[in-house]
This record gives C-alpha cells, structure tokens and sequence, in this order.
C-alpha cells in the first residue's frame, strides 16, 4: 500500500527520481456538477496552483446535472498533485487519466469549423 | 408546512445547526437577515470591523473545534471579511462566513456596494455558495456546515442576494443539519507496515501538525511517543498537543525552532509525520530537511501527501482511528522488546542504535541548546521572562492568543503549553491583527476559562477597533503588548539579511496604549521598568474583567535561534554566533 511517489518542481520541493511519471502532456477527464461556478473553481485551482492548462473542453451529460470535461495538461511534473486537488473540489466527482487520448484531440475539434 | 421569508430560513436554519453565537456587522444587503435575527435565540456579536467578526467566529472555532460563522454586508462588508477567510483556510479552520449580495437583477450591473463575493472568496475557501433561490438555502446551508467540518476543516462562503433573503418559501419538513462526514477508512496494510517500520527503526520521530489538534489525537499521539519511546517535535499549530514537560517533547522545529530539535532531525531515520503538512516555515530548505529519514504520512487529506518531500508510506484518513488501530498492534513496552538488525556495512548515522539511546541523544541535544536568555531578577522584562512569568500567573487551561511577529514567536518557544486549543495563533498566513477579536471569539466560547492576547505595538493596531466590543462584553481577556516601538520581526531581518538598513520599520512615534485602552473603557496599565514591573504583571492579572497591559521591552532583542529564510534548518543562527556571518552574508531570501 505505498503510495505512488511524487515529482515536483518548484524551489522549496523536493524533486524525486523514483516518480510517478506519466507521458506529458495528458489528458484529464472529469465529472463535475453543472452550475456556474464550477469552470470557475477547476480553471481557478490551475492557476492558483500555477499547474499548466492548455486546453479544455466541456459539455453538459445526461439531464444537465452533471457534465464531463477534458482537461489538457501539458508538461505538468506535479500531476498527482493536479489530481489529488482537482479530487477535492466539491464539484468534481471523478478525475480519470485518458490514456487513449492526446493533444491532437483538442487541435481536431478546431479543423472541424467550416471555413 | 410553512410559510416563511428566505432570512427567517436561513435564521431556523443556522439554529438547527446549534449556532448561538455569531459574529458581524449588519448592512442594506443582509438587513431582512438581521431583521430575522431580532428575537433569536441566536446572541449576534457586534463586531467593529468585518474582519475583527471573521476573528471573532475564528476564535470561537479554533477554540471548539466547531465551525462559528461571520456575517456581513455586501461589498466593503465581504471584502473586509476576505483576510479572515484565508487565514480560516490555511490554517483549516471551519468557519461559515455569510454575506449579502445585491439582488440578483442588479448582478453585473455594478449596483451599489455589489463586488463579485463569489469569485473573491472562491480562491479561499474550502467551497463557496452564491445562492441563487431561497429553496437552495435549504441544501446550502446544511452542506455549508458539513464542508466547513468534515475531512480536513476549512472555511465555505454563502453569498445570499437580498431577493432570496426576502423570498417566500413555504417549508414542510426541514433538512437535517449538516454534520461531519467520517472520512473513508484507512486500509490495514499500511497500518501493518507502519507498526513495522516503527518497530524497526532506530532513530523514529513523530512530527505532530495542527491536524493532530483537529483530530482530537492529542492523547493519542502521546501514547505512541511513549510506547515507541520517540522523540516528538512540533509545529506552531500542534503546540499544546503534547504537554510541555513530557520528557519525550522536542519543543517546536523549524525557523525559530529549537536547534537541538532541529539537529535532532537530521539524525532521524524515520520521520512520522501525523497532520502536518511539511511547510517550509517548519523543513526550511526542503531538500535538506531529515535528509537521513524514510518519511511515512498520515493525513486526512491525501493531496498533502507527496506535495512536498517524496514519501514511503501514506496514511490516509482520521487521525485518532489510524492512531488507535496502531496502538493496537504495538506492544506496550514495544520500545524494550524489539530487537533491531543491524543494517548491512552501516555506518555512523547508520548505525544500530537503541531507544534508550536514541532517547537519551535527544535529550543531550535539547539540554544542549537552551533558549538564551538573562536571569529573571536581572532582566524581568526581557520577552522569553515575561513569557515563563505569564504562564506562572496563568491556570494550566488558559488560552493563549497572539498576533505576528517576534512576540508570537516567543510565545511558541517560551509558553509552556499542556493542552490542546490553547494556543491560538494565525500560523500559516501570519495575520497581523489575529490576536485581539480571536481572544474575543475564545472568551465568548469558553466561559470561565482565562484569556490572554499577546500582543505586539505593531498587530494591535490592526484590530484595535475590537477594543470596543471587549469592553462591551466585559470577558475575561487580559491584552499584553510587548510594546518595542517597532514592527520587531521585520527590523529583525532588515538587521540580519539587509545590512542593518531599517527601511519602514521603526515607529518615531507611538501611542499611549493604556490610555487608549481607557478611552474604549478598558482598564488600561502601563508597566514601570523602574519600579517592580512584575509585580505590577501579577496585580493587573489579578483583577477581573478585561485589560490592556502596556509592556516597554527592548527595542533591539531579536528572536533566536533562527534559520535564515532559504536556508536549511541546519543553518540554525543563534545570538553569539551570528555576528561573524552577518558580515559576509547578503539576502537569503
Ligand atoms: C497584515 C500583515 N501585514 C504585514 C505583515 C508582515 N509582518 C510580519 S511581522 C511584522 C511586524 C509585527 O510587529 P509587531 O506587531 O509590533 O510585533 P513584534 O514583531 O514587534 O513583536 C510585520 C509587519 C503581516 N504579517 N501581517
């Protein structure tokens, strides 16, 4: 039950070889509550945090409730850190790692507008 | 089923979450919740500032362990209540600070007295509300309560629109209050292999946080000390977990920590961390901080985990549950029967060493490196003097608040506290202006029980409108002002790290504070260096009723030992060491 070791970058932390270290970037996905607030609170932590964003894209599920959003998170070696923080917003309710997806996802959905 | 206004709800409301006592200063857009309050058995404190009413609920939930609430108006009232918000969260304190908004058709419009209260206190909050119909009140404000209490405590906002406070709803049954929520359970297996590791090491040391204190694991943590026969170090937030005099207790680590302690931790071979959160006032250059120890983590809030220093083992979830369920699995003379291998091609520090040892170590090293100070009878009015003085005079139970700079620090060194919540400080955003209206908040909710408010010449000025409602409510809160016409700590490092330029930090003038103290209707002293200052202490101390006393302390005593900002706690500077380093040293900031 030892916890996945974690990297981090700035001055007064300790930077540790044996990480946790995923491809960057990576993509996020979340389920949050769907009130106004909420983008608020997720883009406030990234930058309160000075953790990197580079894209979102966010949109409402099922009756509205709740919605699902894809978070680009490019060069972050605090990503753990960026997980276990955006856990704890009341309104996230899930944070999952998309292996399957990557930056390229986000530059598509641009190459779609009709010109 | 009932009918009722959005104010009288959120009133019922705040009842049924055993609320009696609240602090605030009314306003145009939170009138229909005073006007609600009229005839509550709810006692409303009138504060003199937002912020002295924000200290004020934080003296109350600092003191309890329960979450208290603030209440202000729209606009200047929420912006003035902002600093005591952040301090509630960094220093995971359950406040509920409440404020009124504009009605919700002039959101946007700059109305008068509107500010965006929502996005204010979003970066500074555990969670925050903006309140958009007065049937959300019913689910806001028990969550709200819930929030602010379960798992790692911290403050949550509620901006209510005066349109929702002048609402009508009809209610059937209402929601239950909000209660905390026991965090998940911790799984067995690090708990095995924490009982492990401890049974194992040679050089353990428990480094107890303020979530200790939250946890109500005070006792607990003790009961592992002795049992393990480790050595225990603290933060400023965990102080009073441990009994000053417990033979086991360090003191404090970190900036203006004990150098024996923090001599101590570079020995260390395992470091358990319970509720601290590795702040680098504590580690100092964390890189460098027990660079020798296999670190293992127990927290509530697993995000702390890793944050800072690379962890072996993580704990995640209630301290007092994770503490006992250890206990369980360590002997009572655990420390006596424990045989422990000595590890391959070790070496000095390395090498196998027994409790006894390890014990009696530490205790060189703390006996070692005393807090310098003169004679009581030759300097009484030196600080760490008035310090040991003030806690003869003091029952074991009094509280203890303070303000920032060189005289909190003192306290931390000097006071020897033997109790939980007894000492309130504004630790992690260091708030000038904490100490008087968090004395208020203490007296109000301790009754019977001693406070006193440490003070400095430079902190009192920042809430000093609180006078006002100390005299008001007549509580037993004695305000000693180590008065050094300066702001201290800053002088301090102008003349440690910035060539003794004092840019801004001296007064050329200062107050008569007993005076003003008597002009708010304060008994008011000042103490005479030439008669018996002491003394006089003891006879203002003596007398009921709330007290300002002014102390004249030197103006150029510094606080040591200190660890320069930057530099590792190794790099302890302590008084006659520190002259041939100043010359050559330039900023460590
Ligand atoms: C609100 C606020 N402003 C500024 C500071 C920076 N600061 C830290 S200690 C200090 C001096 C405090 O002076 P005083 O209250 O007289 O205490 P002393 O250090 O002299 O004991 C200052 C200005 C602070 N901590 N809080």
């Amino acid at each position: 039950m030892t916890e996945p070791l974690s990297t981090a970058s700035s001055p007064n932390v300790e930077c540790n070889p044996i990480g946790y270290t995923r491809p960057a970037p990576t993509v996020l996905e979340l389920r949050v509550r769907n009130h106004p607030g909420t983008m608020s609170h997720i883009t406030g932590l990234f930058a309160r945090r000075a953790f990197n964003l580079d894209a979102i894209v966010c949109a409402p599920e099922g009756g509205g409730e709740t919605s699902r959003m894809l978070l680009l998170v490019a060069d972050e070696p605090r990503l753990e850190q960026v997980e276990r923080q955006l856990a704890k917003l009341h309104d996230v309710l899930s944070v999952d790692v998309r292996v399957d997806l990557g930056p390229a996802f986000f530059t598509r959905l641009f190459a779609a507008k009709p010109a | 089923m009932k009918t009722t206004t959005g104010a009288a709800l959120l009133r019922t409301l705040l009842e049924r979450q055993g609320i009696h006592t609240l602090a605030g200063i009314p306003g145009g857009a939170i009138l229909p919740f005073y006007d609600a309050l009229h005839g509550s058995s709810i006692r409303h404190i009138l504060a003199r500032h937002e912020q002295g009413a924000g200290f004020i609920a934080q003296g109350m939930a600092r003191a309890t362990g329960r979450a208290a609430v603030c209440v202000a108006t729209s606009g200047p009232g929420a912006t003035n209540l902002l600093t005591a918000i952040a301090d509630a969260r960094l220093d995971s304190v359950p406040l509920v600070a409440l404020t009124g908004q504009v009605p919700q058709a002039l959101i946007g419009t700059d109305a008068f007295q509107e500010v965006d209260t929502y996005g204010l206190t979003l970066p500074i909050t555990k969670h925050n509300f903006l309140v958009r119909s007065v049937a959300e009140l019913l689910e806001t404000v028990p969550l709200a309560f819930q929030l602010a209490e379960s798992g790692r405590p911290g403050p949550v906002a509620i901006d209510v629109p005066k349109d929702v406070l002048n609402a009508s709803i009809t209610v059937g049954a209402l929601p239950e209050p909000g209660r905390v929520q026991p965090p998940p359970r911790c799984a067995d297996a690090p708990i095995d292999e924490l009982a492990a590791r401890l049974r194992a090491a040679h050089r353990p040391i428990l480094y107890l946080g303020g979530g200790v204190i939250g946890a109500n694991a005070s006792a607990l943590a003790r009961e592992l000390s002795r049992r393990l026969d480790a050595p225990v170090v603290s933060t400023l937030m965990a102080l009073g977990a441990m009994p000053d005099d417990d033979e086991r207790f360090m003191g404090m680590l970190g900036m203006h920590g004990n150098k024996g302690t923090n001599l101590l931790l570079q020995e260390c071979d395992l470091l358990f961390a319970i509720g601290a959160r590795f702040d680098d006032r504590a580690t100092g250059k964390a890189a460098e901080f027990c660079p020798r120890a296999t670190i293992a983590h127990l927290d509530i809030d697993r995000a702390e985990v890793g944050k800072i220093k690379s962890t072996a083992l993580a704990l995640i979830g209630d301290a007092a549950d994770i503490l006992r369920r250890l206990l369980d699995r360590l002997g009572s003379d655990e420390h006596q029967r424990v045989e422990r291998r000595p590890l391959a091609g070790a070496r000095g520090y390395d090498t196998p060493m027994s409790r006894p040892a390890w014990r009696a170590r530490a205790t060189m090293l703390r006996d070692a490196h005393p807090l310098h100070c003169p004679p009581r009878a030759e300097d009484p009015l030196h600080p760490l003097n008035l310090i040991g003085f003030l806690s003869e005079q003091l029952p074991a139970d009094a509280i203890i608040t303070t303000d920032v700079g060189q005289h909190q620090m003192w306290v931390a060194q000097a006071y020897p506290f033997r109790q939980p919540r007894t000492l309130l400080t504004s630790g992690g955003l260091g708030t000038m202006g904490f100490g008087v209206p968090a004395a208020i908040g203490a007296a109000l909710a301790c009754p019977g029980r001693r406070v006193a408010c440490v003070s400095g010449d430079g902190s009192i000025l920042m809430n000093l409108q609180e006078l006002a409602t100390l005299a008001e409510l007549d509580l037993p809160v004695a305000i000693l002002l180590f008065n050094n016409a300066h702001l201290g700590l800053v002088r301090q490092q102008q003349e440690l790290f910035y060539g003794g330029r004092y840019s801004a930090s001296r007064f050329d003038r200062t107050p008569d504070f007993a005076a003003i103290a008597r002009g708010f209707g304060l008994r008011g002293v000042r103490l005479d260096p030439g008669g018996d200052p002491l003394a006089d202490l003891a006879d203002a101390l003596a007398q009921p009723g709330p007290c300002l006393i002014d102390i004249p302390i030197h103006d150029q005593t510094n606080v040591y030992p200190m660890v320069p900002p930057g530099a590792a706690n190794h790099q302890t500077l302590t008084a006659p060491e520190l002259e041939p380093a100043l010359a050559t040293s330039s900023s460590h900031d």
